[in-house]
């Protein structure tokens, strides 16, 4: 589905991703993870064209990402992005209805089926109560949901996620990968930027570590979601449980007192 | 919510929004007849009506004498429409930019195109070319239009970083360019003392004088900035979700926001070139459909046109009728002393619809 080789970007003079490598299979749920500045929303903007790369090469859907044009993109890909810049007063459903637009002809308006498939992705995301409703008037997380379903909505086989689900209270946070995960069992490619860890360690079958712009780890989440490798990366002590009822690593942190504890 | 109650809804705001375009049309089909019908010399309707018609070659000439012909069709009539495109032109300019810009209070003049424009007059006025005429036209909407495109272009040029059209930049190149112009027109009527009092009505807005040559000279770029905006409607939409999603959501987002940057801006030259600088139309009109309609750009660019239009109209029939002497006020004072304090109650009355974020 991504295919990058050798991907460099910069802003200005700052190297900011350093010849990156990686393939992401169809039907692959996969997990960014990495410290702040470590560059994953620059990787998820290069792969959305946002970001230009500054050498290198990648590969979307079998098509080299220079080749499409916007909308072709917005055909194959739908993002979600970490921040709200919205500041006028649409209905929800109206900003649902924008996942349509690549679907849409030059002047066209908003077919049944394009309603349909808006209000389908609402349910989904919980959010049809909000359908009349303007989006400058709901909370964070109900408009990060909204989103979502925008993304939905735009029928994509491939979805980057930019920290989604950071705002979300943990009914909804559970709620919306329960949903990523069963659109992956259908098919859907996943690449999410998280930081909450045990979240991806929860749902991602595969992690990808970035660190200063680098992929440091890069394998499943089993073998690399270790007390050493989160130690190193994070820069921070991390211990490891399994999960009671899955069995799945799970991360603890080390309050600074008891670390100091520890040493003394 | 169930699905067909959505659907429902969105069929009973589609009712509204036509009804309210259907009533906005004929108010504004009354409104110009109406307005043809006031002024100092007065006539029976049935003089103004036939008047109109024989003007339109829809009634036998020779019907009406040839005072009413004169004063109804050809003076009021043809200042009445000019204000009427006017005022739909800054209307509609005005939901652009505050859309393009995402900006609340962006108005039709926020990039420096009404100072460029301004410039234009200043300069015909201190060369004495007032007088002077092309086409039956003085030669002020004409370098006044150069002006404002000139003023465009600039704008565009120093707001470009990198290759591209930021935001953030053209606001502030806007500002440069508007303060280095005004700094111009400044010295213009310093250097040239008779010149000053006509610079100065200029700028604050007149259509004292106008006729159905003015109606001709801006009515090809109105419409065809008309046509650039309206195509974009659903582009703009998505574009004041941010550059970022709406690239990601299939828009060309550069060539989009020229399209429209451009549209925009035609719309104002040809309102400016033509009326000189009038304030609050393009600022008020545009929040106080959004705030009854949504945000839809479609909706929103048709019924701030209409809306627009009407606004300018009446300002004009009170800017040539206040004063008992006959003196007429710029109608730029009309619509500030009109919008202003109208503008305050808006934002005290519904803080919802306030694009602030």
């Amino acid at each position: 589905m991504i295919s990058v080789q050798g991907l460099t970007a910069k802003y200005g003079d700052r190297v900011v991703l350093h010849e990156l490598d990686f393939h992401v299979g169809k039907s692959e749920l996969v997990g960014l993870l990495g410290p702040n500045g470590s560059g994953k929303t620059t990787l998820l903007l290069c792969l959305s064209k946002v970001v230009p790369l500054d050498s290198g090469e990648a590969t979307v859907s079998g098509q080299e990402l220079s080749a499409y044009s916007a909308r072709e993109l917005a055909l194959v890909e739908a993002s979600v992005p970490q921040r709200q810049e919205i500041s006028f007063p649409f209905k929800c459903i109206e900003v649902v209805l924008m996942g349509r637009y690549p679907h849409q002809r030059e002047f066209g308006s908003d077919s049944d089926e394009d309603l349909t498939k808006a209000m389908e992705a609402m349910r989904l995301t919980d959010t049809l109560d909000l359908a009349q409703r303007r989006i400058s008037e709901i909370s964070g997380g109900e408009a990060q949901r909204v989103i979502i379903a925008r993304a939905l909505a735009q029928e994509t086989e491939l979805l980057l996620l930019d920290e989604a689900t950071a705002n979300l209270d943990v009914a909804h946070k559970m709620q919306m990968f329960d949903l990523f995960s069963e659109k992956n069992n259908q098919g859907a490619t996943f690449l999410c930027a998280m930081h909450d860890l045990n979240l991806a360690a929860l749902y991602c079958q595969r992690l990808i570590f970035l660190k200063n712009g680098r992929i440091n780890i890069d394998g499943p989440t089993m073998e690399t979601f270790t007390e050493e490798n989160l130690s190193e990366i994070y820069e921070t002590e991390v211990r490891i449980i399994p999960h009671p009822d899955t069995g799945v690593p799970q991360a603890m942190f080390v309050p600074g007192a008891e670390r100091q504890a520890h040493s003394a | 919510m169930k699905l067909e109650e959505i659907r429902g809804r969105l069929t009973a705001s589609r009712r509204v929004f036509v009804l309210g375009l259907l009533l906005l049309t004929m108010v504004s089909f009354l409104s110009v007849l109406g307005a043809a019908g006031i002024g100092r010399l007065h006539f029976s309707w049935k003089t103004v009506i036939e008047s109109i018609g024989e003007g339109l070659g829809l009634v036998q000439s020779g019907t009406v004498e040839r005072t009413p012909l004169l004063v109804v069709f050809d003076i009021r009539l043809s200042r009445v429409v000019l204000s009427f495109l006017v005022g739909s032109a800054l209307g509609v300019a005005g939901a652009v930019f505050q859309g393009v810009l995402r900006n609340p209070l962006a108005d039709p003049f926020t990039i420096g195109v009404a100072s460029g424009a301004a410039f234009g007059a200043a300069l015909a006025f201190a060369l004495g070319l007032g007088g002077a005429s092309y086409l039956g036209l003085g030669t002020i909407p004409l370098l006044a239009l150069v002006g404002a495109l000139g003023a465009l272009a600039l704008v565009v040029i120093l707001g470009r970083v990198q290759g591209r059209l930021r935001r953030d930049t053209m606001v502030l190149a806007g500002i440069v360019v508007a303060t280095f112009l005004s700094a111009l027109i400044a010295l213009i009527k310093a250097l040239d003392e008779e010149a000053v009092s006509a610079i100065v009505f200029w700028v604050m807005g007149s259509f004292q004088g106008r006729g159905w040559i003015h109606v001709a000279f801006s009515l090809p770029y109105l419409l065809l900035g008309l046509y650039l905006v309206v195509k974009c409607a659903r582009e703009l939409d998505i574009l004041t979700m941010g550059e970022v999603q709406a690239r990601q959501l299939g828009v060309e987002v550069e060539q989009v926001r020229r399209r429209l940057l451009v549209g925009g801006s035609l719309l104002t030259a040809a309102a400016v070139s033509v009326s000189g600088v009038i304030g609050f139309v393009g600022l008020v009109v545009p929040h106080l459909v959004r705030m009854t309609m949504g945000a839809a750009h479609q909706r929103l660019m048709v019924l701030s046109g209409l809306l627009g239009g009407l606004a300018l109209l009446w300002s004009d029939v009170v800017a040539r009728t206040l004063l008992p002497g006959g003196e007429e006020l710029p109608v730029g004072v009309v619509t500030a002393l009109v919008g202003g304090p109208f503008f305050c109650l808006l934002l005290k009355r519904r803080r919802g619809g306030v694009i602030l974020d």
